[in-house]
Protein backbone atom coordinates (compact mmCIF):
# COMPACT_ATOMS: atom_id res chain seq x y z
CA UNK A 1 0.00 0.00 0.00
CA UNK A 2 1.50 3.33 -0.98
CA UNK A 3 1.00 6.56 0.96
CA UNK A 4 -1.83 8.86 -0.13
CA UNK A 5 -1.80 12.66 0.15
CA UNK A 6 -4.41 15.38 -0.12
CA UNK A 7 -2.84 17.79 -2.60
CA UNK A 8 -5.76 20.08 -3.41
CA UNK A 9 -8.82 21.28 -1.53
CA UNK A 10 -11.88 23.24 -2.62
CA UNK A 11 -15.19 24.23 -1.10
CA UNK A 12 -18.34 26.04 -2.16
CA UNK A 13 -19.62 28.07 0.80
CA UNK A 14 -22.27 26.23 2.81
CA UNK A 15 -25.72 27.66 3.45
CA UNK A 16 -28.23 28.74 0.82
CA UNK A 17 -27.20 29.56 -2.75
CA UNK A 18 -30.23 30.26 -4.89
CA UNK A 19 -29.53 29.85 -8.58
CA UNK A 20 -26.86 27.17 -8.23
CA UNK A 21 -27.74 23.48 -8.17
CA UNK A 22 -26.02 21.16 -5.74
CA UNK A 23 -24.05 19.70 -8.62
CA UNK A 24 -22.87 23.16 -9.71
CA UNK A 25 -21.69 23.82 -6.17
CA UNK A 26 -19.76 20.55 -6.36
CA UNK A 27 -18.22 21.65 -9.69
CA UNK A 28 -17.24 24.99 -8.12
CA UNK A 29 -15.45 23.13 -5.34
CA UNK A 30 -13.76 20.82 -7.86
CA UNK A 31 -12.40 23.77 -9.90
CA UNK A 32 -11.07 25.36 -6.72
CA UNK A 33 -9.41 22.10 -5.63
CA UNK A 34 -7.81 21.64 -9.04
CA UNK A 35 -6.46 25.20 -9.00
CA UNK A 36 -5.15 24.61 -5.47
CA UNK A 37 -3.31 21.48 -6.66
CA UNK A 38 -2.07 23.19 -9.82
CA UNK A 39 -3.75 20.56 -11.98
CA UNK A 40 -6.40 20.36 -14.70
CA UNK A 41 -9.59 18.28 -14.80
CA UNK A 42 -7.93 16.32 -17.62
CA UNK A 43 -5.24 15.23 -15.14
CA UNK A 44 -7.80 13.37 -13.03
CA UNK A 45 -7.43 9.62 -13.55
CA UNK A 46 -10.66 8.81 -11.66
CA UNK A 47 -13.38 10.31 -9.50
CA UNK A 48 -15.63 9.23 -6.64
CA UNK A 49 -18.52 11.42 -5.59
CA UNK A 50 -22.05 11.67 -4.36
CA UNK A 51 -24.97 13.57 -2.93
CA UNK A 52 -27.92 12.48 -0.86
CA UNK A 53 -30.62 14.53 -2.60
CA UNK A 54 -28.96 16.54 -5.37
CA UNK A 55 -28.55 13.93 -8.06
CA UNK A 56 -25.87 11.68 -9.49
CA UNK A 57 -22.34 12.99 -9.10
CA UNK A 58 -21.04 11.54 -12.35
CA UNK A 59 -23.07 14.08 -14.34
CA UNK A 60 -20.42 16.54 -13.12
CA UNK A 61 -18.45 15.62 -16.26
CA UNK A 62 -20.91 17.86 -18.14
CA UNK A 63 -19.67 20.76 -16.05
CA UNK A 64 -15.98 19.90 -15.90
CA UNK A 65 -15.16 18.11 -19.14
CA UNK A 66 -15.84 14.88 -21.03
CA UNK A 67 -12.43 13.37 -20.46
CA UNK A 68 -13.74 9.81 -20.25
CA UNK A 69 -12.48 9.28 -16.72
CA UNK A 70 -14.03 6.51 -14.60
CA UNK A 71 -16.38 8.15 -12.10
CA UNK A 72 -18.09 6.13 -9.34
CA UNK A 73 -21.30 7.44 -7.77
CA UNK A 74 -21.52 7.06 -4.01
CA UNK A 75 -24.76 7.15 -2.03
CA UNK A 76 -24.16 6.33 1.59
CA UNK A 77 -26.22 8.74 3.70
CA UNK A 78 -24.16 10.90 6.02
CA UNK A 79 -21.07 8.88 5.10
CA UNK A 80 -21.36 9.73 1.38
CA UNK A 81 -18.37 12.10 1.41
CA UNK A 82 -16.35 9.81 3.64
CA UNK A 83 -17.10 6.89 1.37
CA UNK A 84 -16.00 8.87 -1.70
CA UNK A 85 -12.77 9.62 0.13
CA UNK A 86 -12.24 5.96 1.01
CA UNK A 87 -12.83 4.90 -2.57
CA UNK A 88 -10.33 7.48 -3.83
CA UNK A 89 -7.82 6.58 -1.19
CA UNK A 90 -8.00 2.88 -2.05
CA UNK A 91 -7.69 3.61 -5.78
CA UNK A 92 -4.34 5.27 -5.09
CA UNK A 93 -3.11 3.19 -2.13
CA UNK A 94 -3.55 0.06 -4.24
CA UNK A 95 -1.19 1.49 -6.84
CA UNK A 96 -3.86 1.51 -9.55
CA UNK A 97 -3.85 5.30 -9.95
CA UNK A 98 -1.66 8.29 -9.08
CA UNK A 99 -4.15 11.12 -8.83
CA UNK A 100 -7.92 11.54 -8.60
CA UNK A 101 -10.77 13.48 -7.07
CA UNK A 102 -13.36 12.95 -4.32
CA UNK A 103 -16.44 15.17 -4.48
CA UNK A 104 -19.44 15.61 -2.20
CA UNK A 105 -22.30 18.09 -2.60
CA UNK A 106 -25.93 18.54 -1.66
CA UNK A 107 -28.94 20.80 -1.66
CA UNK A 108 -31.85 20.13 0.71
CA UNK A 109 -35.23 21.84 1.12
CA UNK A 110 -35.67 24.10 4.14
CA UNK A 111 -36.87 22.72 7.46
CA UNK A 112 -36.32 19.39 9.14
CA UNK A 113 -35.67 16.35 6.96
CA UNK A 114 -39.00 14.59 6.36
CA UNK A 115 -38.47 10.89 6.08
CA UNK A 116 -41.22 8.47 5.05
CA UNK A 117 -41.78 5.23 6.98
CA UNK A 118 -41.59 2.95 3.94
CA UNK A 119 -38.04 4.12 3.22
CA UNK A 120 -37.06 2.67 6.58
CA UNK A 121 -39.15 -0.50 6.46
CA UNK A 122 -41.57 0.90 9.03
CA UNK A 123 -45.38 0.76 9.01
CA UNK A 124 -47.25 3.87 7.83
CA UNK A 125 -48.89 4.46 11.23
CA UNK A 126 -45.45 5.14 12.73
CA UNK A 127 -45.13 8.24 10.58
CA UNK A 128 -48.80 9.22 10.92
CA UNK A 129 -48.39 9.19 14.71
CA UNK A 130 -45.55 11.75 14.55
CA UNK A 131 -42.54 9.53 15.28
CA UNK A 132 -40.69 10.09 11.95
CA UNK A 133 -38.83 13.12 13.25
CA UNK A 134 -35.04 12.88 13.55
CA UNK A 135 -34.83 15.63 16.18
CA UNK A 136 -36.78 13.40 18.60
CA UNK A 137 -34.09 10.73 18.43
CA UNK A 138 -31.22 13.17 19.01
CA UNK A 139 -33.06 14.72 21.94
CA UNK A 140 -33.88 11.38 23.57
CA UNK A 141 -30.39 9.94 23.16
CA UNK A 142 -29.03 13.12 24.71
CA UNK A 143 -31.63 13.38 27.48
CA UNK A 144 -30.66 9.95 28.79
CA UNK A 145 -26.94 10.62 28.38
CA UNK A 146 -27.22 13.87 30.36
CA UNK A 147 -29.08 12.10 33.18
CA UNK A 148 -26.61 9.21 33.35
CA UNK A 149 -23.43 11.28 33.10
CA UNK A 150 -24.25 14.60 34.73
CA UNK A 151 -24.14 16.86 31.67
CA UNK A 152 -25.82 20.25 32.26
CA UNK A 153 -27.88 22.30 29.80
CA UNK A 154 -25.20 25.01 30.07
CA UNK A 155 -22.73 22.64 28.40
CA UNK A 156 -25.09 22.35 25.43
CA UNK A 157 -25.10 26.13 25.22
CA UNK A 158 -21.30 26.33 25.40
CA UNK A 159 -20.93 24.00 22.41
CA UNK A 160 -23.21 26.18 20.28
CA UNK A 161 -21.57 29.40 21.47
CA UNK A 162 -18.16 28.02 20.47
CA UNK A 163 -19.45 26.95 17.05
CA UNK A 164 -20.73 30.42 16.15
CA UNK A 165 -17.60 32.07 17.59
CA UNK A 166 -15.32 29.87 15.45
CA UNK A 167 -17.43 30.33 12.32
CA UNK A 168 -16.83 34.08 12.35
CA UNK A 169 -13.39 33.22 10.94
CA UNK A 170 -14.51 30.57 8.42
CA UNK A 171 -15.34 31.93 4.96
CA UNK A 172 -17.23 28.79 4.04
CA UNK A 173 -19.50 28.78 7.13
CA UNK A 174 -23.18 29.73 6.96
CA UNK A 175 -24.03 31.27 10.33
CA UNK A 176 -21.15 33.61 11.07
CA UNK A 177 -22.54 35.91 13.74
CA UNK A 178 -21.32 35.39 17.31
CA UNK A 179 -24.27 34.34 19.47
CA UNK A 180 -24.15 34.63 23.25
CA UNK A 181 -25.18 32.07 25.86
CA UNK A 182 -28.36 33.90 26.86
CA UNK A 183 -29.62 33.97 23.28
CA UNK A 184 -28.80 30.30 22.76
CA UNK A 185 -30.27 29.10 26.07
CA UNK A 186 -33.44 31.22 25.76
CA UNK A 187 -34.16 30.60 22.09
CA UNK A 188 -37.19 28.55 21.10
CA UNK A 189 -37.20 25.01 22.52
CA UNK A 190 -37.30 22.58 19.58
CA UNK A 191 -37.07 19.19 21.22
CA UNK A 192 -36.22 19.24 24.92
CA UNK A 193 -33.45 19.77 26.04
CA UNK A 194 -32.36 21.28 22.70
CA UNK A 195 -33.16 24.85 21.63
CA UNK A 196 -33.17 26.24 18.10
CA UNK A 197 -29.53 27.37 18.21
CA UNK A 198 -28.40 23.93 19.39
CA UNK A 199 -29.51 22.20 16.16
CA UNK A 200 -27.90 22.33 12.75
CA UNK A 201 -30.10 22.86 9.69
CA UNK A 202 -30.24 21.06 6.37
CA UNK A 203 -28.26 23.20 3.92
CA UNK A 204 -26.34 23.32 0.64
CA UNK A 205 -22.70 23.16 -0.29
CA UNK A 206 -19.94 21.29 -2.08
CA UNK A 207 -16.46 20.05 -1.26
CA UNK A 208 -13.75 18.49 -3.43
CA UNK A 209 -10.41 16.95 -2.52
CA UNK A 210 -7.62 15.99 -4.92
CA UNK A 211 -5.72 12.91 -3.77
CA UNK A 212 -2.36 11.73 -5.04
CA UNK A 213 0.28 9.09 -4.47
CA UNK A 214 3.41 10.00 -2.49
CA UNK A 215 5.43 10.11 -5.70
CA UNK A 216 3.00 12.43 -7.46
CA UNK A 217 2.60 14.62 -4.38
CA UNK A 218 6.37 15.07 -4.11
CA UNK A 219 6.66 15.89 -7.81
CA UNK A 220 4.12 18.65 -7.31
CA UNK A 221 5.67 19.80 -4.02
CA UNK A 222 2.34 19.10 -2.29
CA UNK A 223 3.29 16.30 0.12
CA UNK A 224 2.17 18.01 3.34
CA UNK A 225 -1.15 16.37 4.21
CA UNK A 226 -1.16 12.60 4.40
CA UNK A 227 -4.17 10.33 4.97
CA UNK A 228 -3.27 8.01 7.84
CA UNK A 229 -6.67 6.37 8.22
CA UNK A 230 -10.08 6.43 6.56
CA UNK A 231 -12.78 4.03 7.71
CA UNK A 232 -16.55 3.69 7.86
CA UNK A 233 -18.53 1.32 10.04
CA UNK A 234 -22.18 0.35 10.33
CA UNK A 235 -23.98 -0.23 13.62
CA UNK A 236 -23.38 -3.14 16.00
CA UNK A 237 -26.19 -4.93 17.91
CA UNK A 238 -27.83 -2.84 20.61
CA UNK A 239 -26.87 0.59 19.27
CA UNK A 240 -29.53 3.30 19.74
CA UNK A 241 -30.52 4.68 16.34
CA UNK A 242 -33.07 6.95 14.73
CA UNK A 243 -36.63 5.69 13.98
CA UNK A 244 -36.73 2.79 16.45
CA UNK A 245 -40.27 1.84 17.58
CA UNK A 246 -38.61 -0.48 20.09
CA UNK A 247 -35.20 -1.68 21.19
CA UNK A 248 -33.63 -4.41 23.27
CA UNK A 249 -33.22 -3.79 26.99
CA UNK A 250 -29.64 -4.98 26.73
CA UNK A 251 -27.85 -1.99 25.19
CA UNK A 252 -24.76 -2.37 23.02
CA UNK A 253 -22.10 -0.31 21.26
CA UNK A 254 -22.31 2.38 18.61
CA UNK A 255 -21.02 2.66 15.05
CA UNK A 256 -18.76 5.53 16.12
CA UNK A 257 -17.00 3.31 18.68
CA UNK A 258 -16.19 0.82 15.92
CA UNK A 259 -15.07 3.43 13.37
CA UNK A 260 -12.96 5.33 15.88
CA UNK A 261 -11.05 2.36 17.24
CA UNK A 262 -10.47 1.00 13.71
CA UNK A 263 -9.12 4.37 12.56
CA UNK A 264 -6.77 4.74 15.52
CA UNK A 265 -5.49 1.22 14.96
CA UNK A 266 -4.92 1.93 11.25
CA UNK A 267 -3.09 5.18 12.04
CA UNK A 268 -1.04 3.61 14.84
CA UNK A 269 -1.80 6.48 17.22
CA UNK A 270 -4.29 7.18 20.00
CA UNK A 271 -6.74 9.94 20.96
CA UNK A 272 -4.06 11.64 23.09
CA UNK A 273 -1.99 12.20 19.92
CA UNK A 274 -4.65 14.22 18.09
CA UNK A 275 -4.10 18.01 17.76
CA UNK A 276 -7.48 19.06 16.29
CA UNK A 277 -10.81 17.27 15.78
CA UNK A 278 -13.96 17.79 13.73
CA UNK A 279 -16.79 15.81 15.36
CA UNK A 280 -20.35 15.28 14.10
CA UNK A 281 -22.44 17.98 15.77
CA UNK A 282 -25.94 17.50 14.36
CA UNK A 283 -26.88 19.14 17.64
CA UNK A 284 -24.83 20.40 20.60
CA UNK A 285 -25.25 17.21 22.57
CA UNK A 286 -23.98 15.10 19.68
CA UNK A 287 -20.61 16.86 19.87
CA UNK A 288 -20.53 16.18 23.61
CA UNK A 289 -21.42 12.49 23.29
CA UNK A 290 -19.03 12.07 20.36
CA UNK A 291 -16.13 13.47 22.38
CA UNK A 292 -16.43 10.35 24.53
CA UNK A 293 -17.46 7.90 21.78
CA UNK A 294 -14.31 8.85 19.84
CA UNK A 295 -12.12 8.31 22.90
CA UNK A 296 -11.09 11.89 23.68
CA UNK A 297 -12.52 11.83 27.21
CA UNK A 298 -14.60 9.62 29.47
CA UNK A 299 -18.39 9.88 29.75
CA UNK A 300 -19.22 12.85 31.97
CA UNK A 301 -15.83 14.56 31.75
CA UNK A 302 -17.19 16.83 28.98
CA UNK A 303 -18.74 18.99 31.69
CA UNK A 304 -15.27 19.92 32.95
CA UNK A 305 -13.83 20.15 29.42
CA UNK A 306 -16.45 22.67 28.30
CA UNK A 307 -16.41 24.72 31.51
CA UNK A 308 -12.65 25.10 31.03
CA UNK A 309 -12.80 25.80 27.30
CA UNK A 310 -10.60 22.83 26.42
CA UNK A 311 -12.29 22.39 23.04
CA UNK A 312 -11.89 26.07 22.09
CA UNK A 313 -9.44 27.09 19.35
CA UNK A 314 -6.82 27.76 22.06
CA UNK A 315 -7.75 24.72 24.16
CA UNK A 316 -5.95 21.41 24.52
CA UNK A 317 -8.12 19.76 21.84
CA UNK A 318 -9.85 22.27 19.55
CA UNK A 319 -13.12 20.76 18.24
CA UNK A 320 -15.07 21.93 15.18
CA UNK A 321 -12.77 24.80 14.35
CA UNK A 322 -14.95 26.06 11.46
CA UNK A 323 -18.14 25.94 13.52
CA UNK A 324 -19.07 22.42 12.50
CA UNK A 325 -22.56 21.49 11.34
CA UNK A 326 -24.07 23.92 13.84
CA UNK A 327 -22.61 26.90 11.96
CA UNK A 328 -22.13 25.41 8.48
CA UNK A 329 -25.43 23.53 8.21
CA UNK A 330 -25.62 20.00 6.91
CA UNK A 331 -25.62 19.23 3.21
CA UNK A 332 -25.48 15.48 3.81
CA UNK A 333 -23.28 14.54 0.86
CA UNK A 334 -20.73 17.29 1.52
CA UNK A 335 -20.60 17.41 5.29
CA UNK A 336 -17.98 14.73 5.90
CA UNK A 337 -15.65 16.16 3.28
CA UNK A 338 -16.02 19.63 4.81
CA UNK A 339 -14.50 18.24 7.98
CA UNK A 340 -11.55 16.83 6.03
CA UNK A 341 -11.21 20.13 4.14
CA UNK A 342 -11.06 21.99 7.44
CA UNK A 343 -8.46 19.58 8.81
CA UNK A 344 -6.31 20.07 5.71
CA UNK A 345 -6.57 23.86 6.21
CA UNK A 346 -5.45 23.45 9.84
CA UNK A 347 -2.55 21.14 8.94
CA UNK A 348 -1.34 23.65 6.35
CA UNK A 349 -1.60 26.47 8.92
CA UNK A 350 -4.01 28.47 6.75
CA UNK A 351 -6.87 28.83 9.23
CA UNK A 352 -6.35 32.56 9.82
CA UNK A 353 -8.45 33.69 12.79
CA UNK A 354 -9.50 30.12 13.48
CA UNK A 355 -6.03 28.56 13.12
CA UNK A 356 -5.11 26.28 16.02
CA UNK A 357 -2.12 27.62 17.95
CA UNK A 358 1.24 25.87 17.69
CA UNK A 359 2.17 23.07 15.35
CA UNK A 360 -0.73 20.96 14.12
CA UNK A 361 0.54 17.53 13.19
CA UNK A 362 -2.54 15.32 13.44
CA UNK A 363 -6.19 15.99 12.63
CA UNK A 364 -9.25 13.80 13.23
CA UNK A 365 -12.68 13.91 11.60
CA UNK A 366 -15.86 12.00 12.43
CA UNK A 367 -19.30 11.78 10.83
CA UNK A 368 -22.34 9.96 12.13
CA UNK A 369 -25.81 9.55 10.68
CA UNK A 370 -28.87 7.46 9.96
CA UNK A 371 -29.43 4.56 10.01
CA UNK A 372 -26.38 4.02 12.20
CA UNK A 373 -23.26 4.69 10.17
CA UNK A 374 -20.05 6.42 11.12
CA UNK A 375 -16.93 7.51 9.25
CA UNK A 376 -13.57 8.57 10.67
CA UNK A 377 -10.46 9.93 8.99
CA UNK A 378 -7.09 10.80 10.48
CA UNK A 379 -4.73 13.13 8.64
CA UNK A 380 -1.10 13.81 9.48
CA UNK A 381 1.36 16.44 8.46
CA UNK B 1 -68.85 8.66 14.98
CA UNK B 2 -66.93 5.78 16.43
CA UNK B 3 -63.51 5.19 17.94
CA UNK B 4 -60.89 3.40 15.84
CA UNK B 5 -57.27 2.41 16.46
CA UNK B 6 -54.51 4.21 14.49
CA UNK B 7 -53.60 0.77 13.12
CA UNK B 8 -54.73 -2.83 13.49
CA UNK B 9 -52.64 -5.35 15.38
CA UNK B 10 -50.58 -2.79 17.28
CA UNK B 11 -52.55 -2.59 20.54
CA UNK B 12 -55.86 -3.57 22.18
CA UNK B 13 -57.85 -1.14 24.24
CA UNK B 14 -60.14 -3.63 26.01
CA UNK B 15 -60.46 -5.24 28.44
CA UNK B 16 -57.22 -3.51 29.35
CA UNK B 17 -54.86 -1.40 27.22
CA UNK B 18 -52.24 -3.82 25.87
CA UNK B 19 -49.42 -3.48 23.35
CA UNK B 20 -48.93 -6.37 20.95
CA UNK B 21 -45.29 -7.22 20.31
CA UNK B 22 -43.68 -10.02 18.36
CA UNK B 23 -41.62 -12.89 19.76
CA UNK B 24 -39.10 -14.65 17.54
CA UNK B 25 -40.00 -18.34 17.58
CA UNK B 26 -36.36 -19.45 17.63
CA UNK B 27 -34.37 -16.82 19.52
CA UNK B 28 -37.15 -15.60 21.84
CA UNK B 29 -36.22 -11.99 21.05
CA UNK B 30 -39.11 -9.56 21.47
CA UNK B 31 -39.78 -6.62 19.16
CA UNK B 32 -42.54 -4.04 18.73
CA UNK B 33 -44.58 -3.85 16.61
CA UNK B 34 -44.99 -7.51 15.62
CA UNK B 35 -43.52 -7.97 12.11
CA UNK B 36 -46.35 -8.65 9.68
CA UNK B 37 -46.64 -11.71 7.51
CA UNK B 38 -43.54 -13.41 8.84
CA UNK B 39 -43.95 -16.97 10.11
CA UNK B 40 -40.97 -16.68 12.44
CA UNK B 41 -42.71 -14.13 14.68
CA UNK B 42 -45.65 -14.81 16.98
CA UNK B 43 -47.78 -12.07 18.52
CA UNK B 44 -47.25 -11.58 22.24
CA UNK B 45 -48.82 -9.23 24.81
CA UNK B 46 -46.25 -6.84 26.29
CA UNK B 47 -46.10 -5.86 29.99
CA UNK B 48 -48.40 -2.93 30.76
CA UNK B 49 -46.11 -1.19 33.22
CA UNK B 50 -42.55 0.02 33.04
CA UNK B 51 -40.20 2.91 33.72
CA UNK B 52 -39.37 5.97 31.66
CA UNK B 53 -36.05 5.37 29.83
CA UNK B 54 -35.82 8.73 28.06
CA UNK B 55 -38.14 11.46 26.80
CA UNK B 56 -38.48 14.69 24.84
CA UNK B 57 -41.24 17.05 23.76
CA UNK B 58 -42.23 17.47 20.12
CA UNK B 59 -42.55 21.27 20.04
CA UNK B 60 -43.23 21.83 16.33
CA UNK B 61 -45.76 20.17 14.04
CA UNK B 62 -44.06 17.28 12.18
CA UNK B 63 -44.19 17.50 8.39
CA UNK B 64 -47.24 16.05 6.61
CA UNK B 65 -46.97 13.58 5.09
CA UNK B 66 -46.35 11.43 6.96
CA UNK B 67 -47.77 13.11 10.09
CA UNK B 68 -51.57 12.75 10.31
CA UNK B 69 -52.28 14.54 13.58
CA UNK B 70 -54.58 17.56 13.99
CA UNK B 71 -53.77 20.67 11.92
CA UNK B 72 -54.19 22.66 15.09
CA UNK B 73 -50.94 21.54 16.69
CA UNK B 74 -50.31 21.13 20.40
CA UNK B 75 -46.83 20.05 21.58
CA UNK B 76 -46.77 16.47 22.85
CA UNK B 77 -44.32 14.43 24.90
CA UNK B 78 -42.81 11.21 23.63
CA UNK B 79 -40.43 8.79 25.26
CA UNK B 80 -39.02 5.33 25.54
CA UNK B 81 -40.43 3.13 28.31
CA UNK B 82 -38.58 0.07 29.56
CA UNK B 83 -40.95 -2.85 30.06
CA UNK B 84 -39.12 -5.19 32.47
CA UNK B 85 -38.05 -8.50 31.04
CA UNK B 86 -39.33 -7.63 27.59
CA UNK B 87 -38.30 -4.55 25.63
CA UNK B 88 -37.96 -0.77 25.51
CA UNK B 89 -40.81 0.79 23.48
CA UNK B 90 -41.28 4.25 21.99
CA UNK B 91 -44.60 5.93 22.77
CA UNK B 92 -46.47 9.12 23.35
CA UNK B 93 -46.56 10.22 26.98
CA UNK B 94 -49.97 11.29 28.29
CA UNK B 95 -51.55 12.79 31.40
CA UNK B 96 -48.28 14.30 32.61
CA UNK B 97 -46.89 17.83 32.72
CA UNK B 98 -43.73 18.24 30.62
CA UNK B 99 -41.77 19.50 33.62
CA UNK B 100 -42.78 16.44 35.67
CA UNK B 101 -41.11 13.99 33.28
CA UNK B 102 -38.17 12.22 34.93
CA UNK B 103 -36.12 9.28 33.72
CA UNK B 104 -36.95 6.25 35.88
CA UNK B 105 -40.52 7.28 36.77
CA UNK B 106 -43.08 4.43 36.77
CA UNK B 107 -45.35 4.44 33.72
CA UNK B 108 -48.47 2.56 32.71
CA UNK B 109 -50.00 1.91 29.29
CA UNK B 110 -53.09 3.88 28.26
CA UNK B 111 -55.01 4.43 25.04
CA UNK B 112 -55.76 8.07 24.27
CA UNK B 113 -57.34 10.22 21.53
CA UNK B 114 -55.00 11.09 18.63
CA UNK B 115 -57.15 12.88 16.02
CA UNK B 116 -60.48 12.94 14.20
CA UNK B 117 -60.29 11.34 10.74
CA UNK B 118 -62.05 12.46 7.52
CA UNK B 119 -65.10 10.35 8.37
CA UNK B 120 -65.49 11.89 11.81
CA UNK B 121 -64.09 8.86 13.65
CA UNK B 122 -61.97 9.40 16.73
CA UNK B 123 -58.55 7.85 16.02
CA UNK B 124 -56.94 6.44 19.17
CA UNK B 125 -53.31 5.68 19.94
CA UNK B 126 -51.31 3.94 22.66
CA UNK B 127 -49.45 6.07 25.18
CA UNK B 128 -47.82 5.78 28.57
CA UNK B 129 -49.02 7.78 31.55
CA UNK B 130 -47.59 8.01 35.07
CA UNK B 131 -48.49 4.82 36.96
CA UNK B 132 -51.00 5.15 39.76
CA UNK B 133 -52.27 8.55 38.64
CA UNK B 134 -55.49 9.19 36.81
Amino acid sequence: MQGVYIIGIGIHPFGRTDGLSGLQQGAYAARQALADAGLEWADMQFGFGGSDSAGNADTIVNELGLTGLPFINVKNGCATGGSALIGSWQAIASGQHDVGIAIGFDKHPRGAFNAMPAEYNLPDWYGEAGFMVTTQFFAMKLQRYMALHGISPASLGRVAEKAFRNAVHADHAWRRSPTDMDTIMNSQMVSDPLTKYMFCSPAEGGVALILASAKKARELGRDQVRIKAAVIRTRPPGSFEVFAPSMDIERGGAPTLLASSAAFEMAGIGPEDIDVAQLQDTESGAEIMHMAENGFCRDGEQEEWLANGWTNIDGKLPVNTDGGCLACGEPIGASGLRQVYENAVQLRGLGGGRQVRGTVRTAYSHVYGAPGISGVTILER
Amino acid sequence: MSAIAIADGVFREKPEPTLIGGRHRESGRIVFPCPEGKALWEAVDLPRQGTLWSWTVQRFRPKSPPYAGPEDFEPFAIGYVELPGAIIVEARLANVAFDALTIGMPMQLAVVPFSIDANGNEVRIYAFAPAGGE
